[in-house]
């Protein structure tokens, strides 16, 4: 009985389980945006000169450009004026003990199960902790700096290795990019940043865990992750928001780099809040990732996209040297008035480079879900190769499932292969379930769950076990 | 074990069913049999709980317990297994997790203990001989890919590994060669025993050659017209159903 009740429990609250608000005194920003707000921005941080110049530059191009309007996403028109591009907890320096820092922040984390003090957690995942607008610990530097490899937050390097910063920072992902790009470059405060040197496999999981806490602020973190010659690294990334009835914004760049031979994986689970039943509230998320892979690199892209009102992002990988490997795995699940227009971008430059994408996309209530995707064979790819697989599933009436392929091919030499598929949860596997004895929410989570099994094998270990459970909490009543 | 009085059932609005009258006890083995469209695979059906067929009155008794008012899964867990005509694919899930998770589900709701997975491992490899499946079927997901023939001896698979107090098998030798129908029938006979019961439902007599029923029925629009013993399907093989449908139409 009191099984039945805890379950009970845990159905009506489940809706989405990280929307607590952290009441902590924060330094903030007035709200809006302009050149004077991107100086402050700088200088808080206390940026050198370049990069604020780069800075206002992107401030610049951004005013001339016009918010994209092509994905397949409906949203009422964003004030960028009303937005907050800065929001910090007053202790906003890096503190070396944990007894330092603000117990409000640690118990935040403590309470997202995200694993800041060293000694209690899992040895095999270093974590960079972001809040709002700043990181509030990273773990393990030490031990990764012994292998010579960077593993902090993008301010402290800055600071610390500013040459690899001014030679990667905007590289793979130039301000000119996009329009949320160009406002990433203006008004960015953290991020992570991490430089594997060569032939260094970093020894653990790399993995950075983003929090918007305050109320009308955007979030705008960069990531670089650079892997010399053949080194290798795993990197995640997760986040959560609080539940509030307006629309935030997290617009956010991620750049990878992988020299020759090397490897970087990277993997997401995306749980920002989606916003309530009716559709009121929940996160903006237009992000831009891209990595570039010298010859005989890879980079593979693993994301479960659950979270977000919206989302807007394609992960994408410029194949330049010869012999190197894209990969992208996805699993994108919308519920209510969600949105998602998702997909990669693989684009072929170097001979025999090859590619793969697999994209499973699930739609319930009435939401909206879209793979666009984008493959193109450059003139001198001789040799290339390309396999999509795009599969869809609808779990009600009323939601949407749509799929965008665009092939570009100006290589004879090249092979292109695309398969779509779009199925529903039939009823008849799940009678066939019930048959045997398996409940119809246990039932569709199986079936879900085999569905996506093509990409969350390629989950690190724990992420999987996380990413399996985030989908049936996504998709709790949807069926029956 | 099962009583089944007056039932009545319809789908899509349309009375399948007109009446059913069907005892069947421990240790029995009962074959329903008749022509096409006759209401052999709703009768399964209703049985096992399928949200298309609506049972419209009278009463299924299981093991003292009022079936129909079950959910479809706790029918299943108080022992009622239906060997599908046509198994659904299930991509992703393995063979070997949804047995494990039906396996265990069944034993939760009977207050037993979880199997270990040691001692499910070696229930599935004992059983699995027993149909002659290897060990690669059991790793792969759920009849994904399989062959009409391994598609029916996955059903008898599972039929071993859950051991039900009652089969309900649905054209389980429909569409096998036969090799394929004698191993089909000697998994049955395996199961067999003095405590559990099955009910075949075939067009066929050829089944009963490897399975033989100490009742048969005949199932014409609905209701049955005529029971008896195994001889009666030697004498329908003769004769055709015409013989005793002719004064029903």
């Amino acid at each position: 009985m009191s099984e039945e009740k805890d379950y009970i429990n845990e159905v009506t609250d489940s809706e989405y389980k990280w929307g607590f608000v952290t009441d902590i005194e924060e330094e903030e920003f007035p709200k809006g945006l302009s050149e004077d707000i991107v100086r402050r921005i700088s200088n808080t941080k206390n940026d050198p000169e370049w990069m604020t110049e780069y800075r206002v530059k992107a401030y610049k191009h951004w005013l001339t450009l016009k918010e994209p309007k092509w994905p397949k996403v409906e949203y009422p028109e964003i004030d960028f004026q009303d937005i907050r591009y800065y929001s910090a907890p007053k202790q906003a320096e890096q503190l070396d003990s944990l007894d330092d820092v603000d117990p409000e922040l640690l118990k935040t984390f403590e309470k997202l199960g995200i694993p800041i003090e060293e000694q209690k957690k899992l040895s095999n995942v270093a974590v960079d902790a972001v809040f709002d607008s700043v990181s509030v610990k990273t773990t393990f530097q030490d031990t990764l700096m012994e292998k010579g490899i960077i593993f902090s937050p993008l301010s402290e390097a800055i600071k610390n290795h500013p040459e690899l910063v001014k030679e990667y920072f905007g590289s793979v992902v130039p301000y000119t990019d996009n329009y949320y790009a160009a406002l990433n470059a203006a008004v960015f405060s953290e991020g992570s940043f991490v430089y594997i040197p060569k032939g260094v496999r970093c020894p653990m999981e790399l993995s950075t865990y983003f929090r918007i806490n305050s109320m009308d602020t955007g979030q705008f973190e960069r990531t670089i992750v650079i892997a010399d010659e053949g080194a290798y690294v795993s990197y995640l990334e997760g986040c959560t928001a609080p539940m509030r009835d307006n629309n935030q914004l997290h617009a956010a760049v991620v750049e990878l780099v992988a020299k020759k031979g090397a490897q970087i994986k990277y993997s997401t689970v995306q749980n920002w809040y989606p916003g309530d039943k009716d559709g009121k509230g929940g996160i903006y998320n237009f992000v831009t990732k891209r990595g570039v892979c010298e010859e005989n690199a890879k980079i593979s892209w693993t994301q479960v996209e659950t979270g977000s009102a919206i989302t807007w992002k394609y992960p994408s990988t410029v194949l330049k040297g010869d012999n190197s490997i894209g990969e992208f795995y996805s699993v994108a699940v919308t519920n209510n008035y969600q949105q998602a227009d998702t997909g990669t971008k693989m684009v072929h430059l170097g001979k025999n480079t090859r590619s793969t994408i697999v994209s499973k996309g699930i739609s319930a209530g009435r939401s909206n879900n879209s793979y666009r995707g984008l493959v193109k064979i450059g003139k001198n790819a001789d040799g290339a190769r390309n396999f999509s697989q795009c599969d869809s599933m609808l779990m009600s009436d009323k939601c949407g499932a749509h799929t965008f392929p665009y092939i570009e091919i100006d290589n004879k030499n090249s092979t292109v292969e695309h398969e779509a598929t779009t199925s529903k949860v039939s009823e008849d596997q799940i009678f066939y379930l019930n048959q045997r004895g398996i409940a119809t929410e246990d039932a569709v989570n199986m079936i879900v769950n085999g569905f996506c099994k093509e990409v969350f094998k390629e989950l690190p270990m724990e992420f999987a076990v996380e990413a399996t459970k985030l989908l049936a909490l996504s998709l709790e009543g949807s069926v029956g | 074990m099962i009583e089944i009085k007056n039932l009545k059932a319809k789908i899509d609005g349309k009375e399948i069913l007109q009446g059913i009258n069907l005892q069947v006890n421990a240790g029995e083995v009962h074959a329903i049999m008749g022509p096409n469209g006759s209401g052999k695979s709703t009768l399964a059906n209703v049985i096992a709980g399928h949200e298309k067929y609506e049972a419209t009155s009278g009463t299924v008794t299981f093991n003292e317990k009022d079936l129909l008012s079950m959910a479809t899964e706790d029918r299943a867990r108080e022992g009622l297994f239906l060997g599908f005509q046509y198994p659904v694919e299930i991509p992703g899930v393995s063979n070997a997790i949804f047995l494990q998770t039906a396996i265990n589900e069944i034993r939760k709701y009977n207050n037993l203990p979880e199997l270990t997975p040691k001692d499910f491992l070696d229930k599935m490899k004992e059983k699995a001989k027993i149909v002659g499946m290897d060990s690669s079927l059991i790793s792969r997901s759920v009849n994904t890919g399989f062959s009409g023939g391994e598609k029916k001896k996955n059903e008898i698979f599972q039929l071993l590994m859950l051991e039900p107090k009652l089969a309900i098998l649905d054209e389980t030798d429909s569409g096998l060669d036969i090799d394929a129908l004698r191993v089909v029938s000697n998994g049955v006979n395996e199961f067999k025993n003095k405590n559990n019961a099955v009910i075949l439902v075939t067009h066929y007599q050829r089944l009963l050659d490897y399975i033989v029923p100490d009742f048969i029925h005949v199932l014409y629009n609905g209701k049955i017209i005529k029971s008896g013993g195994k001889e009666l399907a030697l004498e329908l093989e003769e004769k055709g159903y015409d013989w005793i449908t002719k004064g029903e139409a």
